[in-house]
């Protein structure tokens, strides 16, 4: 292995700006002749309203005061969903439209109905205040439930009954015909939390006009710069796509919530070729709670069958999933089709039917939040599989293990759509079992108890489908886009390098991981590459970054564009060696001629392409960079087990996790200390939404959770030390065998937390957060049940 | 945050002056809540009046049989303090578990007991240790300093100068955290002083308030086992999504026992 190249646990290059104060965000950059803006908000969850502007556009150091009828008289689109996903009727779901400000009616607290352009954010934040809004309220609805009852108020025309579609994957008479010869059925009902994303860097923008060219610059907090630059220029209409100009310098942070388009981004652009002056605004904490797409969300009742020998015959499951008030960009795919699909979870279940109805609520709208669905999806399929080893007396690993897709059945069609390419699923667990000395728990468990503590302990064996994805499957099933990903290698005349991807880095470490591939790929130093990203005008047109798939997808278009620049190389090599092409080799670096020694280093390929003094040009053109697009055959599919040991307090209610074990098979590691870096965020994240994270709005819907006074991030003195292992089955159908890490842990820990504390609890009547006073409860209930 | 004038004085008489003189000031020690209530636009002073210039408001001090811990004494000093782990530890323990490091090197002990959060730690002190408070005007019992949410004995424009704890034979203090905040949902400390055991509990009401049963029971017999069974009423305690009356009742009951267990030395 070479120093840097792939498999090096190299540090990552960026983080010394980071750590520094150094990094270039989108709040660090002020415009020439720049202005602020500011945001008129509702209060109300659901109202009509009027506004009265004038006090404020008469107010100092006002630029403008732009409401929703302006943007109307303009001619501009909406925000729009990318995914059309169609319900067991045959007809697509409801998206009703989703104004950039609201003209007439609000439908959740924190809607946008004005954007305040002023001299100074303070001016702006001052004349906002004195936008006088008329509301004229509306019943409001906040659950799921109360939504979709008779006689709820109708949030949109568009969706009668406020449902947005009642869709279905799987065999409804297969499964209920194998829910008919079970030998023990398994009943859970189970919720999944709303999360907030609370990314550390709040979401940012900086509009700018430039009449001279009639070119829009649109600074952001983005995930996918281009895929802002599609929407804006195609659907809402602001500026077409050769005109506008998106960059997403480094951001703190996104973990899917800034892949979206959304009110504010696209009013600043709007405003700053409405005034012809740059606008800039930068969200502060209490506008990301409201602002913000949320995650998560759902309310399920799921059914497992098993026969006499515990083996699963079929699952049944039936789930409520919140939109909030309007579709937001990716939002009716993520309980659908990043949901049902993954129902399979790593067992040969042989029949399963999952329906769900997306609601819409008077609630700040939902969409992708690290993970996507297929944490929603392990939660089901690991909270019943864990409740029906506890009814049927078999020991939970034993009964996953019992169930496991064997590792020689791939590929391997699954009862949901998808076709699992690799996996090891025993391999992992037995692993993990050994590093959580699961043998040894009723030992623990027993000296616990002495101590008045209630010791439990929980298994995830997770899987997720990433590497998102074949654009050709995820267009039959109602994408707008494809899910290929772009990747460009320019090689300088001095022999260094310029790796331009059309992912985004905001954490993740590509600008480490990359240069380690290329550097590996090409054999060139690691520090004579450069990655640039987040520029539409620097890089090809690329998807993002979002559903772990910026390496599996990502990373091998590179390695397309890489395979270009090799043979580009060895022509270049073959005419200056006087050697037939046929003969060139190219290894470490070098191209050779079988047989003899001449060599030719890359970097010399390089020079030579651009000093072309003698070549001959019909057959060879001068230059060394090549892109590539990489459109992937199929989903990767990391899978692993992770176990959680956690002890409780029966006084308070407090739940300490006392041990944690990650065995994940990513297929090829790249860079096994970002690798680790990962599991531990995604853990951390799953196991706030486990312990911690609980959205909460009061029946009428007014967000009870609204600062972190009250919505508990995971801090460090909440997590416990983890062991991190992997196993490995490369990825048989991309080039680098990788299958993706960023989501893992996020979907692996929430059901190993709850496994671990109701074994603890001995009940399993408990939702997440399993707070203290929730874990409290519980006991309570339990031990008056017992009297 | 709205705009303001702001004062930085050098005297206890000019900062008084400052704030008669204002139309509507705010006196600012540490600032821990009132910068993010200022930020969050949900106060409005006319003028604010920063005691940070004023010598002599810090620092701790042993008096005879007290403690004595100046209005804008950091709750860092009082935590790593000699004086106060030598003589009362529970002091020092409980400036340790206010907020995090950021508001432990902020934030004030006058602050905090002026603005008299229903969920902060040192009004558990100032009530359950038997302190008393010195202000520019006068000297308030430490049970009748604290009288309603946000709400204390002190008059329009009088200023805390100093707390004065009574060294207590022993003392502890347990708290249960606000999982989001770390404010405390409950927190009490016992104290066995020289005029009786006392038992002080905040974040469970508006206001720190002591359970005389509890005292009495552990004026008997000092151990957790005697309040085992002294049951706190929920009725009127603090209710929110974190923690019901119920808990709350439940938890004063658990901590108290913890305090004694562990002032006991158990």
């Amino acid at each position: 292995m070479a120093e840097n190249g792939i498999g090096a646990a190299v540090p990552r290059t960026e983080d010394h700006r980071f750590l520094t104060g150094t990094g270039d965000y989108t709040d660090d950059t002020n415009l020439p002749h720049q202005t602020y803006a500011a945001f008129v908000r509702s209060t109300h969850p659901h109202a009509t309203f009027t506004l009265d502007t004038s006090a404020a556009a008469a107010a100092p150091g006002v630029v403008a005061v732009l409401t929703g009828a302006d943007f109307a008289a303009d001619g501009k689109g909406s925000l729009i969903c990318g995914w059309a996903v169609t319900g067991k009727d045959g007809e697509p779901h409801k998206a009703p439209p989703h104004p950039v400000l609201a003209a007439d009616t609000v439908r959740h607290v924190g809607d946008a109905m004005a954007i305040v352009v002023a001299e100074s954010a303070r001016a702006a934040r001052d004349a906002a205040e004195q936008v006088e809004v008329d509301y004229s309220p509306l019943p409001a609805v906040a659950s799921m439930r109360e939504a979709l009852a008779d006689g709820a108020p109708q949030i949109h025309a568009e969706a009668p009954g406020n449902l947005c579609y009642d869709w279905e994957i799987g065999d409804r008479a297969a499964t209920d015909e194998a829910f008919a010869r079970a030998h023990h059925v398994t009943r859970l009902d189970l919720v999944n939390n709303r999360l907030i994303p609370n990314a550390m860097e709040p979401r940012a923008a900086i509009g700018d006009y430039n009449p001279a060219s009639g070119n829009y610059t649109l600074r952001l907090t983005s995930q996918n710069p281009h895929v802002h630059r599609l929407v804006l220029a195609a659907f809402v209409q602001i500026a077409p796509e050769h005109k506008l100009h998106v960059i997403a310098p480094d951001v703190g942070g996104g973990f899917g919530s800034k892949i979206f388009i959304y009110q504010e981004e696209t009013a600043v652009l709007w405003a700053a070729g409405r005034i012809g002056r740059p606008v800039k605004w930068t969200a502060d904490r209490s506008e990301s709670f409201v602002a913000d797409a949320h995650g998560r969300d759902h309310e399920s009742h799921v059914e497992l069958a098993l026969d006499a020998d515990g083996r699963f015959l079929g699952l049944r499951v039936s789930t409520l999933a919140n939109m909030g008030a309007y579709l937001s960009t990716f939002a009716s795919c993520v309980p659908s089709y990043l949901y049902g699909t993954l129902m399979q979870g790593q067992y040969t279940t042989g029949a399963i039917y999952c329906e769900v109805k997306a609601v819409f609520t008077n609630t700040t709208p939902v969409d992708a939040l690290r993970g996507a669905g297929r944490p929603e999806a392990t939660y089901v399929v690991e909270r019943i599989v864990d409740r029906a080893a506890h009814e049927t007396g078999i020991d939970p690993a034993e009964l996953r293990r019992r169930n496991f897709i064997p590792s020689d059945a791939f590929p391997y069609p699954t009862q949901v759509a998808l076709e699992y390419d690799s996996g090891n699923y025993a391999l992992a667990l037995d692993r993990a079992l050994e590093l959580a000395d699961y043998a040894g728990f009723d030992a623990r468990r027993a000296e616990a108890g002495a101590r008045g503590k209630l010791r439990g302990i929980g298994l995830s064996a997770y899987i997720e489908a990433c590497g998102i994805a074949p654009s050709q499957v995820v267009g039959s099933l109602g994408a707008g886009v494809g899910l290929w990903e772009s990747g460009g290698i320019r090689f300088n005349p001095t022999g260094n390098v310029l790796v331009y991807t059309g992912s985004h880095s905001h954490g993740q470490g590509h600008e480490t991981t990359f240069a380690q591939l290329v550097s590996d790929y090409l054999g060139v130093p690691f520090e004579n590459v450069e990655v640039v990203h987040g520029d539409t005008e620097k890089t090809p047109f690329g998807m993002g970054t979002y559903g772990s798939r910026s390496l599996a997808v990502g990373g091998s278009a590179l390695v397309k564009a890489m395979d270009k620049v090799i043979a580009k190389g060895r022509k270049i090599a073959a005419f200056s060696l006087e050697a037939s092409e046929e003969d060139v080799e190219f290894s470490g670096g070098d191209f050779t001629v079988a047989g003899t020694d001449k060599r030719m280093n890359i970097a010399e390929v390089a020079f030579s392409a651009y000093v072309p003094h003698n070549y001959p040009l019909d057959e060879l053109e001068p230059g060394l960079e090549e892109t590539g697009f990489y459109d992937p055959a199929n989903f990767t599919f990391p899978a692993g087990t992770h176990v959680c040991e956690v002890e409780v307090d029966p006084e308070t209610g407090v739940t300490e996790i006392v041990n944690w074990v990650a065995v994940d098979d990513f297929g090829n590691v790249i860079n096994p200390m970002i690798v680790e870096g990962q599991v531990h965020g995604g853990v951390a994240h799953g196991i706030g939404q486990a312990l911690l994270e609980g959205c909460t709005y009061d029946a009428g819907g007014q967000l009870l959770t609204g600062s972190f006074m009250d919505y508990t991030m995971p801090r460090a003195d909440d997590l416990p030390d983890m062991t991190v292992d992997t196993t490995c089955t490369p990825c048989p159908h991309n080039p680098l065998g990788v299958k993706g890490c960023g989501e893992a842990g996020a979907i692996a820990a929430p059901a190993a937390v709850m496994n671990a504390v109701t074994h603890a609890l001995g009940t399993s009547a408990i939702d997440m957060p399993a707070t203290p006073q929730a874990v409290w409860r519980a006991l309570g209930s339990q031990s008056q049940a017992r009297a | 945050m709205y705009a303001f004038n702001y004062h930085r004085p050098e005297t206890l008489e000019a900062a008084s002056a400052a704030l008669a003189a204002a139309a509507d000031g705010q006196v600012l020690a540490g600032g821990q809540t009132l910068i993010p209530t200022l930020k969050q636009r949900l106060a409005n002073p006319s003028d604010v009046i920063d005691l940070g210039g004023i010598a002599g408001l810090g620092g701790v001090r042993r008096e005879g049989d007290a403690i004595v811990v100046g209005a804008m004494t950091r709750h860092a000093e009082v935590a790593s303090s000699a004086e106060v782990r030598n003589a009362i530890p529970a002091l020092a323990a409980l400036a340790d578990c206010i907020g995090d490091p950021q508001v432990r090197n902020a934030g004030t002990i006058g602050g905090s007991i002026a603005n008299a959060d229903p969920a902060a730690d040192y009004p558990a002190a100032v009530v359950g240790l038997g302190a008393t408070v010195r202000t520019g005007r006068r000297t308030i019992a430490g049970d009748d300093f604290f009288t309603g949410l946000f709400e204390t004995a002190l008059e329009e424009g009088e200023i805390v100068l100093s707390v004065s704890f009574p060294v207590p034979r022993r003392a502890a203090y347990a708290k249960f955290p606000n999982p989001a905040s770390r404010y405390a949902v409950v927190g009490v400390m016992v104290a066995e002083t020289a005029s009786g055991v006392r038992v002080a509990v905040t974040g469970a009401g508006g206001h720190a308030f002591r359970v005389g049963a509890m005292e009495s029971a552990l004026g008997a017999s000092f151990t957790p086992e005697a309040i085992r069974d002294v049951a706190v009423s929920p009725d009127g305690l603090n209710e929110d999504i974190h923690a019901s009356a119920e808990y709350r009742a439940h938890l004063v009951g658990v901590m108290a026992r913890r305090a004694v267990a562990a002032a006991a030395g158990g």
